[in-house]
Parts: structure tokens; sequence; C-alpha cells
């Protein structure tokens, strides 16, 4: 569990980034952190594993403040996929790439293989081992980068923009995996400017705006609120447009997902004829 | 990170802001031929004070502290690299003497002039400035254009550092653990894509750089030109002075070390 308690913080150079968050993040909990450019987002779950410590207030993970142990300590708990994968990309070869975390946790040489064999086919990226990872194309890069830090399989993971750069097909698998992930009770935060994505996902979202929450709820409800979401800089989901502007039809106005219009839509043409 | 803070420059104007760029680099040259000129500690210790009063009449004290701050690091380093070589090369089993104390210290102080007195200049000057003035100095163009886009992606590359050590310790890197070796070589992790991400934005660069004309005409014009004011010929005529002094003192007066001064 994650409890962030009254959280400010204030970048060296003087830019306030948070002004006084407060969230619990519970266990296996599914989490969409959306807001526009500069909302400090990026800045707010940097503190979930210790990168950045509070300027005032608090956040406890797992009943132990992140201010008095180690980024190395935490991370064992907290996986952080960065938004950028050439920020962490370095070795000669996508195997060695996946294995470096691994080492730097002391986990055995066998043990390191086997998880290293079990990522690569996590993300599908096994006939890469030997490849540097420099050779990949950017969304391949990515895939690399997220296999480094599921492999040594984290409680919790963060994912900072994971959708940026990823053609459909690569979006949808993300998602399975993301909701597999989360099946597994695993604690998922994804960081994004996607509203289509945490819509097919459906999480628990938090608006923010100017270092502080506007809202928070079910996607459902925030993503179909017109006034929160342009607060925010974002639109609605496009299914959700279309529902509002007919909404004189009787449709209802907070429907997210397209399966469930199809079925609403197919009940009222039914009725018609 | 904190040296290359001094290279971030902030749009603020004062007297030394507006100062000439060629003559303030004028001055930083004759402080640093100044500097290399002597080896004992008191008029180095002079010399440390003489860029004090532009600092302040700039306002940047703190950035200067800060990036005083940064060099301490590599001062320390010569220190101990001056003072422990010769102490066993020359003294060693006796116990080291004063004036080999006083030696390192001066090299040290040496390095520190040297940091100060380029810190201040770019702290003052913003990279604009700088292109502009080598421009009018019949420096090629493109010469000018690759010194300037250099010191502008200084602060880039010191954040981006910053951006890779926090992707790195997120995957369980601890920087400070080990022996000396192992500590150098946890280094690498962070070196490698910060390297290959320069390598790949100077490219970028280039391109996007030839996709919008760079270079389509031969004689460029300026909408700025420099043009020295008479605070500019003070400062020139101030830095000549401080050099003739200099070079005087240096060849015709026995400079004596703070020892010597000290028993006096
Ligand atoms: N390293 C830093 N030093 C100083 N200020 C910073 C730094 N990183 C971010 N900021 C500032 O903090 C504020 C919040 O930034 P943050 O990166 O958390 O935003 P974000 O919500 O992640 O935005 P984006 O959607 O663009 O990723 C911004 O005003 C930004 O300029
Ligand atoms: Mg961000």
């Amino acid at each position: 569990m994650i409890e962030v308690k009254d959280l400010c913080f204030t970048y060296p150079t003087g830019v306030e980034a948070l002004k006084g968050i407060t969230l619990t993040i519970d266990d296996g909990e599914f989490l969409a952190i959306m807001g526009q450019n500069g909302a400090g987002k990026t800045t707010l779950v940097k503190h979930f594993n210790g990168l950045l410590k509070p300027t005032k207030g608090e956040v406890v993970v797992d009943g132990v403040t992140t201010g008095e142990v180690s980024v190395a300590q935490l991370a064992r708990k907290v996986g952080f996929v960065f938004q950028n994968p050439d920020h962490q990309l370095f070795c000669e070869t996508v195997e060695e790439e996946v294995a470096f975390a691994l080492r730097n946790f002391g986990f055995e040489e066998n043990a390191i293989k086997k998880r290293v064999d079990w990522a690569l086919n996590l993300l599908d990226i096994t006939q890469y081992r030997q490849t540097s990872p420099f050779m990949l194309s950017g969304g391949e890069r990515k895939r690399v980068a997220l296999a480094s830090v599921l492999a040594w399989d984290p409680q919790v993971v963060i994912l900072d923009e994971p959708t940026i750069g990823q053609d459909h097909q690569q979006k949808e698998k993300l998602r399975q995996f993301i909701v597999q992930l989360n099946a597994q009770k695993k604690t998922v935060i994804v960081v994004t400017h996607d509203v289509e994505f945490v819509a097919e996902c459906n999480p628990r979202v938090v608006l923010m705006t100017e270092g502080k929450i506007l809202a928070e709820g079910p996607a459902e409800e925030i993503l179909t609120n017109q006034k929160l979401v342009a607060q925010a800089s974002i639109v609605p989901p496009q299914i959700t447009q279309i529902f509002l502007g007919l909404s004189d039809f009787g449709l209802p106005t907070n429907v997210i997902d397209v399966h469930e219009a199809r079925r609403i839509l197919l009940d009222i043409l039914e009725g018609a004829s | 990170m904190s040296m290359f803070e001094g290279f971030r420059f902030r749009r603020v104007s004062s007297v030394i802001h507006r100062l000439d760029p060629r003559v303030k680099f004028f001055f930083v040259c004759v402080l640093f031929v100044t500097a290399i000129l002597f080896s004992k500690l008191p008029p180095l210790i002079l010399l440390f004070f003489v860029p004090l009063p532009f600092v302040l009449a700039a306002g940047v004290q703190r950035e200067w502290i800060r990036s005083m701050r940064g060099a301490l690091f590599f001062a320390v380093i010569i220190f101990l690299f001056n003072f422990v070589f010769t102490y066993f090369s020359t003294q060693y089993p006796q116990l080291p003497s004063a004036s080999l104390l006083e030696r390192s210290l001066a090299m040290t102080l040496r390095f520190l002039v040297l940091v100060e007195s380029f810190s201040v200049f770019f702290l003052t000057t913003s990279p604009d400035h700088l292109g502009l003035a080598l421009e009018q100095s019949h420096v090629p163009y493109e010469f000018c254009f690759a010194f300037t886009t250099a010191v502008r992606f200084v602060p880039v590359l010191a954040d981006e550092a910053q951006t890779i050590m926090d992707a790195q310790k997120a995957r369980g890197l601890e920087l400070e653990r080990g022996n000396f070796l192992k500590r150098v070589r946890n280094y690498i992790p962070i070196l490698i894509p910060l390297i290959v991400g320069a390598i790949r934005r100077s490219l970028e660069l280039a391109e996007a750089m030839e996709s919008r004309a760079w270079g389509a005409s031969e004689k460029r014009t300026n909408l700025y030109v420099l043009k020295l004011k008479n605070a500019d010929y003070l400062l020139a005529f101030g830095s000549v002075l401080m050099l003739i002094f200099a070079v005087y003192v240096w060849r015709y007066v026995p400079v004596p070390t703070l020892i010597t001064l000290l028993r006096l």
C-alpha cells in the first residue's frame, strides 16, 4: 500500500511542482494518473520509489517512510519504467540488459537465467536475446526496458507514458499485459495522456493540474465529466463525445466502453424498428 | 552536476552582463595568464579576490558559489596529488615540510582561480552574445556555431545525466557502493546512455539544420552589432595595466612565499 500524506515538493530551481497531495493506493489496484503537461505527474510517481524525497509531508510504502531508505531498497518493491528507454539501455545484448537489475539485487545466477527467459518471453523479445538494444526500433527498445523492470517481479509497477510511440497492436498487447499483471494482484500505476487507452482499461483515475489533485474516481465517472476533463486539458474518449452529442436522443452520457455503447445503440435501434 | 550549474545562463541584466564579451574574455585571459605566472601563495590569494567585485556587481553570487562548490572536489584531488606524490618522492620518511604544504595549496588555489574567472565569464555572458563576439572577431561561422551549441548543451546534458541516474537507480544501481574501482565502474551504466544520446542528438541536430537551409547564404548579417562602450574601454585598460604589472613583478620582483611573509 502506498500512502501519500500532504506531499509538497519544490525542485532546487524553485519550481513548486507538488502542492499538497494526499492519496492512498491499495495493493492490487490499477491507477491511471492523468493531467496536462507540467501538472506534476512524473514528479509525483518519482516519490513512490524514493527517487525524490518530499519537501513537506511524507510518502509511506508498505509501512516504510521513503525518506528513510535508499532507492535501491525501495526499487526491489516498486518497479519504475521510465518514459524514454534510451535513458537506461547500455548493455551489449538485450539479455544482459534484462539481467542488470537482477545482478544489482543480488539474485543467484540460476535464478537470473530463469527470470531473464521468463521476462523476454513475456514481452515477446526472445528472438533479440543476443542483439544490441541500440539496434532495435523505438517500440522494441521500450519493451526491453519494460522487461528489464518486470524481470525482478516488483509488487508495484509504475509506467510513465507507456503508450507513446507504440502502434495499435502493441498498445493492445500492453493493455492485455497490464490487465494480466493486475490480475496477479500487482499494483499498476500508469501515467498517461492517452484517454482512449485509459477508457479501454477502465482503472481508477487521478486527475492532476498544477501540482494538485483535481479529482479522483472510476474512469467512467471522471472521463465523462466534461468540466473536469477540460480543466485537466484532456478530451473525453471519442465514444463518450458521440454519446454526449446524441444526448437529445436519450443516450446515456457516462459511457466509455465501446462494447457497452454498441449494446445500447443496438437496443435503441431494435426498439425503433 | 552542480559544477555545470555555472554554465547555465540566466537572463538578467547588470553592468557586468552588458560588458562586451570580447573585453570580458580578454580580462579572463589576463587573470588566467597571471595565475599561471605565479606559483607562490600570496599573489594567488590576491588574485582570488580580483573577480569577486564582478560577481557581486552582476548579482550572480548564488550561482557562483554553487559552481565553486562543485569545483571543490577537484581542488581536493589536486591538492592530494601534489602533496602526497611530492612528499613520497622527495621528503619521505621525514615529516612533510611547511613549504611543501604551501606549494600544494598554491597549486590548488591556482586551479580555483582559473575556475573562478571562467565561471564569472560564463555566468555573465549569454551564449548568443558569445557567438556574436566570435563572429565579429572574424572566426568562421561554422566554428562560432559549433562553440555556442556546445556551451548551450552543457546544462541539457547535465539534466539528462540526472534522469539517467534516476533510471538506473530505479533498477537497483547503487553508485556509492564498493571500493574505488567498483565505484568508477558504477558510472558505466550512466555514461553509455549519456554518450549515445549526445551522439544521436548531434546527428539529429545536423539533419534539422540542413532541412532548415543552414549555410544557404554566404554572407551573414546580424540584427545586433557589438560596439565598445566606455565601461568596456575601462575594463580593457584595467586588464592591460594588470597584465603589465603582473609581468613586471614576475620578471623583476622576488615574490616571497607566505612562510617568509609570516616570519617578517
Ligand atoms: N528536474 C527538474 N528541475 C526543475 N524543475 C522541474 C524538473 N522536472 C520537472 N520540473 C518542473 O516541475 C513541474 C512538473 O513537472 P513534471 O515532469 O512532474 O510534469 P508532468 O505532469 O510529468 O508533465 P508531462 O505530461 O509533460 O510529462 C513542471 O513545471 C516542470 O517544469
Ligand atoms: Mg511526465
